[in-house]
């Protein structure tokens, strides 16, 4: 049991970061806008999410640029990905 | 706490299945496609196959004058199916309040587009050189192809109606005189049962 509670990870309490990851795991990247909509959040809300996701360095992210417009897609990690199987698998144990 | 972590799983589960497939598919659409196939086909088999040969169907002769009241009837076929198709699902989308035009939205046009337009076009020569009667089946397999590819990213039971079109196709290739027969099957009838199945198991 101590075990378990010591996989669960902190980073992915939050609902939102959650959120992030979840979508992060079945696409290979996903833009800022297109986070935003999927999970219902403000800019200002998802901004701080994704920063301290990166500083977890669960997630990574590449600016680029569509015409004139800047546009930052995210992608998950190695890391992040193990992080949160890690986590799932925890909750699970603790499902069961 | 217990309560906290299957709501968490459940939340996963449903940004993972939303943010990968275009769930918006409406049931109504699969219907009205069907529709317009079994209009078109009677109007395509009043108009052309009626005196034909079936026996020797492979080899019809068919003169300039049926191609293209041929190909009229199958323009007109494809832009009432596909205009309702965006009619019915772009509803359901607004209902769903979700984006018509997105990530998954355009990921399932392009995967679908692929064999669907090798299949047309290939489609488009043949008729040109006269072998109409392959024509038919061989839609009926592309569109299936095309379903099955793009079913990665929609709806699961878009896969196996694909595999009944193309199994349908390929019967149809056996059978081909009634090459007619099956493709008003497939695009008609097995299209609006699977409208219906849609509908039915993803209701609002």
């Amino acid at each position: 049991m101590k075990q378990v509670l010591k996989d669960l990870d902190k980073a992915f309490e939050n609902r939102i970061r959650l959120g992030i990851m979840s979508s992060l795991m079945v696409n290979d990247y996903l833009d800022f806008n297109t986070l935003k909509e999927l999970l219902g959040v403000t800019d200002g809300n998802l901004a701080s999410h994704l920063k301290s996701l990166e500083k977890s360095e669960y997630i990574n992210y590449r600016k680029e640029f569509l015409g004139r417009k800047p546009n930052t897609n995210y992608s998950a990690t190695t890391m992040g990905k193990k992080a949160f199987k890690k986590h799932i698998n925890a909750i699970e144990q603790l499902l069961k | 706490m217990k309560q906290k972590y299957i709501e968490d799983i459940n939340e996963i589960k449903d940004i993972m299945h939303r943010s990968t497939r275009f769930i918006s598919l409406s049931g109504l659409s699969g219907v009205s496609t069907g529709i317009a196939a079994l209009a078109g086909s009677y109007i395509a088999y009043q108009t052309i196959f009626k005196d034909q040969d079936y026996l020797t169907y492979n080899a019809v002769e068919i003169n300039n004058e049926s191609i293209v009241y041929l190909l009229l009837i199958a323009i007109a076929t494809i832009i009432l199916s596909i205009s309702t198709a965006i009619f019915f699902t772009s509803r359901k989308t607004k209902k769903q309040k979700q984006n018509v035009w997105d990530h998954q939205t355009k990921r399932l046009l392009i995967n679908l587009s692929i064999p669907l337009i090798t299949g047309g076009l290939l489609s488009l020569m043949l008729l040109f050189k006269g072998f109409v009667g392959l024509v038919l089946p061989l839609t009926l397999i592309f569109y299936g192809l095309a379903l099955v590819n793009g079913s990665k990213y929609t709806l699961n039971e878009i896969r196996n109606l694909g595999i009944i079109e193309i199994l349908l196709g390929l019967i149809a290739f056996q059978f081909i005189d009634f090459g007619l027969l099956f493709w008003a099957f497939g695009f008609g009838v097995i299209q609006i049962i699977y409208g219906l199945i849609i509908q039915r198991n993803h209701k609002l």
